[in-house]
């Protein structure tokens, strides 16, 4: 409860692990609130159906809550005027002000009567494009900090982000944000892939840290690394060097 | 939304770029070509011609292919490259997909025309002034996303026509984009006054893409643009990312072990859609070359070692300090010859 895991992916794609959290919490039966902003609904439908849970039927059942960020844009862009007083979550196309966007996250968690949902869950696919769209990393960190203050703190619900960084990547502005978010994450999942490159068999590894110096001085972070294998329905994990192929 | 870096003088994307739109003509779709430099027009002329001929496809083994799947929402071209065979396997192994081109032939005017196209040439539009909300981008990107905005719900390839039964994919090509000619000033420094133009037209062009039954491929000419932190959101952006390597003007031209080829194809990213894994093929080294008539993509190999006097390790060595003058490290690959394992 209250919790913030950071997602990160290095030179390969982590959004396994963001599939894999959707479906999870669904099942567990929490409302999810996801912000999905770099592929479409559909794409992320699929793969949830393989993972065994239908994203429709939960928004109909309002468990879920989905900001298809492809699809708002094009209605901020190319739409009529939109309404005053309902400003689109995406209004930081041409405002720079993440300030919509909270707003959708707060109202679209918020308890209402006749719920019977367990815990409120915010997932948001992902983060580093919001500086792609000309927001400032300060906002963007802003607007998680909002987050966890509402979600984690108010709401005792859960905050899961997936970040993408590059070891000598040149982009500051993604550094600042990813090394910001790490310091203040409660648990850490780091999907890299293999320094010695492309691999059939294993194809990355995954670095769980939980931070438990977050929660009491003098304790260490609790760091596991394993490898992992992405099939069409599963990701198989296993111990370093320890891949199917090579036993 | 294939994403191709181009070679230093544009040569090979250029001739992709002709690849994909007439792979277009041939398989009956409409296209959209969009470009600041050259009349889109012109572009549309020199397509290379369809070869018809199937014993000719079936000497070689290689060449580049689309597949396309029908559905409502997200509709993908992926963008698929077959690897050249081992020499020793036979030619039935090799499965035909898609058309092969001849380079050295115009494509007919005729089969030009028989499908729609539209174009969008920037310097025309410009000097008409319609009506546009306050964007904040660059006014050349912000254009070209109304006119294939436009295109596409005028033409129902978003599936806004119910009463339209034969559905059709439209091709996009983007020429050159993120140059100077497109006004925008990512070429030209590292701290450019929008660096933002570029990632949001293709947020913008993605959202469009992902809505209707269209393709895009996009050509950049990558080595221009010094901020390179821009270029890892493009690549997060984009679908499939390759980059085009030519060896002209470049010390590797005169290196013996590329001596076959014109260039290398980096594939730096593969498209991940509508399931958790992507199909990844085993080896990530290919090259291109040039034929008189053909362009091929093939996987790089080593030639055989036939001579006396050169060692294997020479050649590694040479390999090695190649790849390490280009990235600029000079004495270290000096040093490398006299390293011993």
């Amino acid at each position: 409860q209250g919790k913030f895991t950071l997602l990160r992916d290095t030179r390969t794609d982590g959004s396994f692990l963001v599939h894999h959290f959707l479906s999870f919490y669904l099942r567990a039966g929490c409302k999810v609130c996801f912000v999905a902003l770099l592929q479409s609904f559909s794409h992320y439908n699929i793969v949830a159906q393989k993972l065994g849970v239908s994203l429709a039927a939960a928004k109909e059942r309002g468990q879920l809550v989905f900001l298809e960020g492809l699809k708002s844009c094009l209605d901020l862009l190319f739409g009529e005027e939109e309404q005053p007083g309902q400003p689109s979550p995406l209004q930081f196309l041409s405002t720079s002000d993440l300030r919509a966007l909270f707003d959708f996250v707060r109202v679209s968690l918020a308890p209402s009567a006749g719920d019977s949902w367990k815990g409120p869950v915010l997932l948001v696919d992902d983060l580093s494009v919001l500086l792609s769209l000309g927001a400032a990393p300060v906002a963007v960190l802003d607007f998680i900090h909002y987050c966890r203050m509402s979600v984690c703190c108010q709401l005792k619900g859960n905050i899961v982000v997936l970040v993408h960084s590059n070891e000598d990547s040149e982009d500051e502005e993604n550094e600042l944000l990813v090394n910001a978010l790490c310091h203040h994450s409660d648990l850490i999942l780091w999907a890299e892939g293999l320094a010695t490159g492309f691999c059939k068999d294993v194809h990355g590894q995954i670095k769980i840290i939980k931070r438990l110096s977050l929660r009491q001085a003098g304790e260490q972070d609790l760091v596991q690394i394993y490898q992992y294998k992405i099939q069409d329905r599963n990701v198989t994990f296993f111990a370093r060097g320890l891949s199917a192929a090579v036993l | 939304l294939v994403f191709t870096e181009e070679d230093k003088y544009g040569l090979y994307s250029n001739l992709l770029f002709k690849y994909f739109l007439a792979e277009g003509i041939v398989c009956g779709h409409d296209l959209f070509v969009a470009s600041a430099k050259e009349h889109p027009d012109k572009i549309l002329k020199e397509l290379p011609a369809p070869l018809l001929d199937d014993t000719y496809g079936k000497e070689l083994g290689d060449e580049a292919a689309a597949k396309s799947e029908d559905s409502q929402d997200s509709m993908k071209i992926a963008w698929r490259y077959q690897n050249l065979p081992k020499m020793e396997a036979s030619p039935t192994t090799y499965t035909k997909f898609g058309h092969y081109y001849d380079v050295s032939k115009k494509m007919s005017p005729e089969l030009c025309q028989s499908v729609k196209w539209h174009s969008f040439y920037l310097h025309e539009e410009l000097s008409s002034e319609p009506k546009m909300k306050a964007w904040s981008m660059n006014s050349g990107y912000a254009r070209l996303l109304q006119s294939i905005q436009k295109i596409i719900s005028q033409e129902g390839f978003d599936g806004s026509d119910p009463q339209k039964k034969q559905r059709n994919i439209l091709r996009i090509g983007i020429h050159s984009l993120g140059s100077i000619l497109w006004g925008d000033g990512v070429c030209c420094s590292d701290n450019p006054e929008d660096p933002h133009s570029l990632t949001k037209f293709l947020y913008v062009l993605r959202g469009l893409l992902r809505k209707s039954l269209s393709a895009c491929i996009i050509t950049v000419p990558a080595h221009l643009i010094q901020n390179k932190a821009i270029m890892e959101r493009v690549t997060n952006l984009s679908d499939m990312v390759v980059g085009l390597e030519s060896f002209i003007g470049s010390e590797r031209e005169t290196n013996p072990l590329y001596k076959d080829y014109h260039g290398l194809v980096h594939v730096h990213q593969i498209p991940r859609l509508n399931s958790l894994i992507c199909d990844v093929s085993d080896t990530k080294d290919l090259a291109f070359r040039l034929k008189r008539k053909l362009f091929t993509i093939e996987r790089l190999h080593l030639p055989p070692d036939l001579s006396d006097t050169v060692s294997r390790a020479s050649k590694q060595d040479l390999a090695g300090s190649a790849k390490l003058l280009s990235s600029g490290c000079g004495a270290m690959a000096i040093g490398k010859k006299h390293l011993d394992f």
